[in-house]
């Protein structure tokens, strides 16, 4: 195992979220603009002071960060652009993190967000990648539905998930969500309606699948001694792991990056998965929540419906999970969804809820997952957070 | 205008639209290491060779999930569903995403992969049983891909030809609903012809592809019902430069081989383009009867090769026109048929029967470049291989 | 006096006196066209192509291009046009005596015949019954061989072709060289494509109206129609061919000039002027 360098004193402050429309007319500048502000506002940091910026975004072109920093008049000394869908919120915090570690950059702040027009979907989807326009989107364009419907119907027929397995996991979601103010979901959700809701493409139907939405989400990565002397709640990153097209001849995605790296991230936090109390997954359809269960080691390959069956999954559950309600009932804000369940564990682990809280929440995981570059997520990540003293 | 399917695509993925055109899946494989590589890209994915090249594959393969879209992004789905979509694994390696047809077993199960040509013009995989199923062609989806004539409204052009007869036969075998028999030159009254006429599903219709009135008059009476226009009118004649005085042969060759393509192109064009891929009652394809002799001149009947050629950029630009509209255009190359023009070639010749089945056969299947016969498909081999080769060959009259 | 007949003339046609005849098939499309053996260079049938009408082409006119053989519809054939009058001295369109262009006419009536034979021939014998009553053929007149042969509208009928090449009638032998050597005419003109019969390759020589009346310098008129309402004798010829440099030939308008007594005005009185080929129409589905 290859010893990696710890994150020393380099925190996370100000978890960030702009309120959730369901389409807007503005451009995706606006939404990150407003995260952007809103950390300041929060960190006490005027603009000037602020030095670094990692940025994600699907709808914020032809600009990327570079364009930002004279749209929003910023001079950075560190600048970064993640465009690695769900996996964004892990991978920032993973560059953001070493800057300040090294010196590189004073404070960063890591913004997320995207416009969401009634178009946008489908023009996103169109292009998504290379592979996908080349031997996806032309075959029925259903977008990710069609993708995570081969994975979610090989998964049930390999390890005999249920879609009441499935179901318990967005139920609870939705239960989580109700309490959260920016979910645009905002009505119980029971098994019964989930079980008999319009079918997507099967075995998926409507609330396997996120709402695409308008939004943004952020944080501020910087020295613990600057948090406490703007007097920042923060929490302590214990380890990260990274991983880009992890087992690429699996004929079908059944495992993600984390199977690869989870112990060394564990081995590094110097702690095991029975530590988490709160659990972030990346949550786009809720088979991909049980890959990361298994992968995360919380149990074994293909057990993750037996493990579903046992738990209870609301912030007052035996297993906190998706505490704000994840993707599924919050909605999608297209990259910000790669922020929403990081910037929810430090939201639980330094005691800033929104919503429902999880008791003596003091260790986080959360997750990332994304771009489906043709057949399967190609990124993966995660990131064990601990509670600031 | 109809709605197609998506039909960007980076130009290394128009490999397999180039396969698909000739009917054929094929895949870039690695020259170093061996790698069917899949979706294509431009390199190796497993030792970064960048020497890629297109070959033909077999296409069985493993079926390891499949779903049933209801809901799409795009309005050609929309207007579709459900679709059905697998997910399989070669044997060759790679793993690819593919129409499905319904015939096909739940995954897991064995199924073959074709590459066809979808309504945008581009290459679609299709996963179809390992094993043919009764009336497999009817399949929803793939007649969504094909132009099959079962059910269609057909117009061939020339019917008084050998092919031009032996088509109306094939077509109507095909279960094409109605069949109109183009003739000229009234006073020409070939053996079977009165027979043909009285197929119950074949209809005369005067058509002098010289004289547009007379093409812009019948596009005006059945235009706008015409689902397959079959162009085999063609005047062939055996002249080079030197064996002819005079322009008067080769005016009538391009008269009818350029001009009258051109004349019913203006005429029909409009109406197929308006009901292209239009749900159950659509225009669908339109059929050059071209030659092989269109790719590179034959000088023995060297005015009629250009007279091809000229035929073949014209319906590359039909091709390009009708395109939108979701209309195939497709243009069979055969080399010599055993007919009266070629009697002087020595044999293999392909007979018209087997040409009218080759046509037949391009319109269930995928493909729009179509090369029946032997003759035709050595003579594409050496123009693929060395084009300036086959120039000289022919000069030589190795053939 | 000339002038006084000129500008009777001229009365006369006002007045009635003298009605004008349209000789002459409508150029179109549907106008069946010789058709040699494949091997052979062929004659064009007329085409036309429009130009512009009223449109984008040429917003304020109208008009085409049109391409034919110098033998198609109705048409005059010049000595040139033969082998056996390829040397003689003005022998093309653009070099015949102008004269040549007003003569008289002599409408042989053979149609009983040619509606119970189709390979009618005419002979001298036919020649000679029709002077009896007619009076002899003058010199420098024109041969009009009527066998209401452009009554035929459908093309397939009016071609009349079967395995055994064309049917229709025309001259024999010894009757052109009757016209050419006893009596001088002008020239042969008749109803059907040529002035040959359909089977005259078969006559020795063959085409022998061609071979004969160009060979003498003179001169053929095709695909005539209307002959039947001339007068066996006093109708006056105006054919003009297109002046064509080395014109083997042209379409022409060919027009008859007819006492108005002579004229057949019961035949007359039922027909108009202008007449269109009718195409043969089937109802489609």
């Amino acid at each position: 195992m290859v010893t990696r360098a710890g994150y020393d004193d380099v925190v996370i402050t100000c978890p960030v979220t702009v309120p959730y429309v369901r389409y807007s007319i503005r451009g995706a500048h606006w939404f990150l603009a407003g995260a952007l502000a809103d950390l300041l506002k929060r960190a006490g940091l005027s603009k000037d002071k602020l030095d670094g910026l990692c940025v994600s975004s699907f709808t914020l072109a032809p600009d990327s960060a570079v364009g930002l920093t004279q749209h929003l008049g910023l001079t950075l000394r560190w600048l970064d652009h993640i465009p690695m869908g769900g996996a964004c919120g892990i991978v920032a915090l993973r560059r953001a993190a070493r800057a300040v570690q090294t010196g590189d950059a004073g404070a960063v702040a890591c913004i997320a967000g995207d416009t969401n027009h009634t178009n946008s979907f489908r023009l996103n989807l169109a292009t998504f990648s290379q592979f996908a326009r080349d031997a996806v989107y032309p075959y029925g364009s259903g977008g990710a539905n069609a993708s995570f419907a081969f994975l979610t119907a090989y998964y049930m027929r390999t390890y005999g998930a249920t879609r009441e397995d499935f179901g318990k996991i967005c139920v609870a979601q939705r239960n989580n969500a109700l309490k959260f103010p920016y979910a645009l979901m905002r009505k119980t959700l029971t098994l019964e309606e989930y079980l008999n809701a319009r079918s997507i493409a099967e075995p998926l139907r409507l609330y396997d699948c996120v709402m695409p939405c308008a939004g943004a989400d952020a944080f501020l990565v910087m020295r613990r001694k600057q948090a406490e002397d703007l007097q920042l709640p923060c929490a302590r990153i214990l380890a990260t792991l990274e991983r880009h097209n992890a087992f690429p001849d699996d004929p079908i995605q059944y495992r993600g990056g984390w199977a690869l790296d989870r112990d060394e991230l564990y081995a590094q936090a110097g702690v095991g998965p029975q530590d988490i109390d709160v659990l972030a997954t990346y949550d786009d359809y809720p088979v991909i929540s049980l890959m990361q269960m298994e992968d995360l080691g919380f149990c074994k390959k293909g057990e993750a419906a037996e493990f579903v069956r046992r738990e209870s999954f609301t912030a007052d559950g035996s297993f906190p999970h998706n505490t704000s309600g994840g993707q599924l009932s919050v909605g999608q804000a297209g990259a910000a969804g790669g922020f929403l369940g990081l910037v929810e564990i430090v939201r639980q682990v330094t005691g800033q809820t929104l919503g429902a809280a999880v008791p003596n929440a003091r260790l986080g995981l959360a997750s990332g997952f994304g771009m489906i570059n043709y057949d399967r997520g190609l990124c993966s990540g995660a990131a064990i957070l601990a509670a600031g003293q | 205008m109809p709605t197609l399917p998506p039909g960007p695509r980076s130009r290394v993925a128009l490999g397999l639209t180039a396969g698909a055109a000739l009917g054929r899946l094929e895949l870039q494989v690695c020259r170093d290491c061996g790698t069917v590589q899949y979706p294509p890209r431009e390199a190796c994915r497993v030792c970064l060779s960048q020497r890629l090249d297109w070959r033909a594959q077999d296409g069985g393969g493993e079926l390891v999930s499949d779903t049933l879209l209801r809901h799409s992004n795009e309005l050609f789905y929309r207007e579709r569903m459900p679709w059905r979509l697998g997910l399989v694994k070669l044997d060759c390696g790679p793993v690819i995403v593919a129409h499905l047809h319904a015939d096909c077993a739940p995954a897991p199960a064995r199924v073959r992969v074709s590459a066809n040509l979808d309504r945008a013009g581009q290459a679609a995989l299709v996963a179809i049983p390992e094993k043919d199923t009764p009336n497999m062609a009817d399949d929803r989806q793939l007649r969504e891909m094909t132009c099959d004539p079962k059910f269609r409204k057909v117009l061939i052009t020339d019917a008084k030809t050998p092919l031009g007869h032996a088509l109306v036969e094939a077509i109507v075998a095909a279960g094409a609903d109605l069949v109109w028999a183009g003739h000229a030159e009234p006073w020409k009254k070939p053996p079977g012809f009165e027979r043909l006429a009285s197929l119950p599903q074949v209809s005369l219709v005067p058509l002098d592809l010289t004289n547009s009135r007379a093409v812009k008059d019948l596009a005006g009476e059945i235009g706008g019902r015409v689902d397959i226009l079959i162009n085999t009118a063609d005047h062939h004649r055996n002249f080079g430069i030197a064996a002819r005085d005079g322009v008067e042969t080769a005016r009538t060759e391009m008269d009818i081989n350029y001009f009258g393509l051109l004349r019913l192109a203006q005429e029909f064009g409009p109406a197929m383009r308006a009901r292209g891929a239009d749900g159950q009652s659509s225009a669908v394809a339109w059929v050059n009867l071209l030659s092989i002799f269109a790719l590179s001149n034959f000088p023995p009947h060297g005015t009629y090769s250009a007279s091809k050629a000229a035929g073949l950029s014209l319906a590359q630009c039909l091709r390009a026109e009708l395109a939108p509209a979701g209309v195939r255009v497709i243009n069979v190359f055969p080399g010599p048929i055993d007919d009266e023009w070629n009697q002087t070639l020595p044999p293999p010749k392909i007979a018209p029967k087997r040409l009218a089945a080759d046509i037949v056969d391009a319109l269930r299947g995928g493909a729009e470049d179509v090369f029946p016969g032997d003759i035709a498909q050595d003579w594409v081999a050496r123009w693929r291989d060395n084009p300036k080769a086959l120039e000289r060959e022919l000069a030589a009259h190795q053939f | 006096m000339s002038e006084t007949a000129l500008s009777q003339l001229i009365a006369d046609l006002a007045g009635g006196h003298i009605r004008i005849v349209d000789l002459t098939q409508t150029l179109s499309p549907d106008f069946p066209q010789i058709v040699l053996p494949p091997e052979m260079g062929q004659a064009w049938p007329f085409r036309i192509e429009e130009a512009s009408r009223y449109d984008t082409r040429g917003p304020g006119w109208y008009w085409n291009n049109f391409s034919c053989s110098e033998h198609t519809g109705t048409h005059f054939d010049a000595p040139i046009h033969w082998i056996s009058g390829r040397h003689l001295p003005d022998n093309s369109t653009d070099t015949i005596p102008v004269k040549s262009f007003i003569a008289p006419a002599c409408v042989i009536d053979c149609s009983k015949e040619s509606a119970a034979d189709a390979d009618f021939l005419l002979t001298v014998d036919f020649l000679r019954k029709w002077e009896r009553r007619h009076g002899r053929i003058p010199a420098g007149s024109w041969i009009l061989m009527r066998t209401d042969w452009s009554k035929r509208t459908d093309p397939v009928a009016y071609q009349n072709l079967d395995e055994t090449g064309q049917h229709t009638p025309g001259p024999d032998t010894a009757a052109v060289q009757f016209l050419v050597d006893e009596r001088q005419v002008l020239g042969f003109g008749s109803e059907a494509i040529g002035t040959d019969a359909g089977q005259a390759f078969h006559l020795k020589p063959p085409y022998p109206c061609h071979y004969y009346m160009h060979g003498s310098g003179r001169f053929g008129l095709q695909c005539l129609t209307n002959l039947d309402l001339l007068p066996p004798v006093g109708a006056v010829i105006i054919a003009a061919p297109l002046k064509i440099r080395e014109g083997s030939g042209s379409p022409l308008r060919v027009l008859a000039l007819v006492p108005r007594a002579m004229a057949n005005l019961a035949s007359m009185a039922k027909k108009t002027n202008t007449r269109k080929r009718s195409r043969a129409k089937k109802t489609r589905r």
